[in-house]
């Protein structure tokens, strides 16, 4: 039914995601607890720059990375010097750029499970015998789970949806960063392929069907186990 | 000396100060709600900071000048009203916690005594929501238990309880008083409650009305 060109642009939407998201996790998570926990001055800064990419233009968030990302930018300079490796025009580039978009989201699902951790619990089990470390892994992280998925699942969906950065960023290469959406404003540059165009649409929409009836069915579960954590 | 405490901090516009040396058994922190009862529990588990005092129980100082015992390393076994147990683990798992935890020498008390003098035995694979609230009082107090303390810390464990409950829970700690023989710092606004209990009484409106004459 798919074509192995259709195929292929399947598999490089998945593998950029899911670089991205992995990637993006502990950063996301950081930057949660730093918000949720955190006292500091600046706070509101770095929770203003965390949600910049969801309301920026993402062609403008694009631009920034070809500026901080290029052979001569402050990041892409220092990658090429010390690795020899450039992102521009990679998939890699096209990860990043996902990474990026979905920071925002991924940061607010965390940090909503993470307020919602009774601290009390926390001060229990340091009564306990608990360091702050152990408390972290056995207590903390575990109760922000619902969040921690509900991030993933989020993160997965925006990065498969990206079009905007990627575009201005790593350009549209058939094989390398053309993926789903980027397939699809393409086949839709070419006259009489509507048939691509639909398929491309219909897998577009079957992946974030899924995504969502995941995201409902992990918060269904967890609403059955009364750990207050659901988040969407 | 069982518990020697000369504590005050400031909490928002309250003042709480409170001091009180007691011998062994069970000495009931007795008062008003809103009167600095939980704070000082809190200040004694190393939960909360003193402005300035000193702790010490059993003749091991947890606080004072150039002292603060993080709460790890107190070994208090503190029991809250709201028996605070973790919702991610079943009621075995809570106990466990805390005894993994306890190094081989801490430990006075086996798991399997525990379950047998809470009578808990049948609730070990349920989850902490589906217990009654004597129920998770009973394993919160397992719990505790099982972290190897060197005193207990109860913060109104009966608020939550109806009557029948209330009697089941105050012979628990009866028990633990009388056979286990661990200093005991019992929280509470009840006076019949206290009187019942208590070897000792320490009225905490009162330790607060002589700081401020100082």
């Amino acid at each position: 039914m798919l074509s192995a060109a259709e195929w292929a642009i399947i598999g490089l939407s998945l593998k950029v995601s899911l670089v991205a998201v992995a990637a993006t996790l502990p950063i996301a998570f950081a930057l949660a607890w730093l918000l949720a926990r955190g006292r500091f001055p600046g706070r509101m800064l770095v929770d203003a720059l965390v949600h910049l990419p969801l309301v920026l233009p993402p062609v403008v968030i694009g631009w920034l990375l070809l500026i901080a990302f290029g052979r001569t930018g402050p990041v892409g300079g220092w990658l090429q010097d010390w690795f020899g490796v450039s992102v521009i025009f990679r998939w890699t580039g096209a990860a990043i750029a996902a990474a990026v978009m979905a920071l925002p989201l991924m940061v607010r699902a965390i940090r909503l499970s993470i307020e919602t951790v009774d601290r009390r619990l926390e001060g229990a089990a340091r009564t306990l015998g608990a360091g702050p470390w152990r408390v972290f892994f056995s207590i903390s992280l575990p109760l922000s789970l619902p969040g921690i998925l509900a991030a993933v699942i989020l993160g997965l969906a925006r990065s498969i949806g990206e079009f905007g950065a990627t575009i201005t960023f790593v350009s549209n290469i058939p094989g390398e960063t053309r993926t789903l959406p980027l397939a699809i404003y393409s086949a839709l540059q070419v006259p009489g392929s509507d048939g691509e165009v639909t398929r491309l649409a219909v897998i577009a929409i079957v992946l974030s069907l899924a995504a969502l009836l995941a995201s409902e069915m992990l918060a269904r579960r967890f609403r059955h186990d009364d750990r207050t954590g659901h988040v969407l | 000396m069982s518990f020697d405490v000369d504590v005050a901090r400031r909490l928002g516009a309250q003042n709480i100060a409170v001091r009180f040396a007691t011998g062994p058994g069970l000495t009931a922190l007795f008062g008003p709600s809103g009167a600095g009862k939980s704070s000082v529990l809190n200040m004694i588990a190393g939960l909360l900071r003193p402005d300035r005092g000193h702790i010490a129980v059993d003749g091991e100082t947890l606080f004072a000048d150039g002292v603060d015992l993080p709460p790890e390393r107190r070994r208090a076994g503190y029991v809250f009203q709201d028996a605070r147990l973790f919702p991610h683990r079943r009621v075995a798992q809570n106990l466990r916690y805390g005894e993994r935890l306890a190094d081989e020498t801490q430990r006075w008390i086996g798991f399997e005594r525990t379950v047998d003098f809470l009578g808990i035995a049948h609730l070990l694979d349920r989850w902490p929501r589906s217990l009654s609230g004597g129920e998770a009082q009973r394993v919160a107090i397992g719990r505790a238990l099982l972290s190897g303390p060197r005193f207990l810390l109860m913060d109104e464990p009966l608020a939550s309880l109806d009557s029948p409950r209330r009697a089941e829970i105050m012979t628990v700690i009866g028990r633990i008083r009388d056979e286990l023989r661990l200093p005991i710092l019992y929280v509470s606004h009840d006076r019949a409650e206290v009187e019942r209990l208590a070897d000792h009484m320490v009225e905490i409106n009162q330790a607060i009305e002589d700081a401020s004459h100082q």
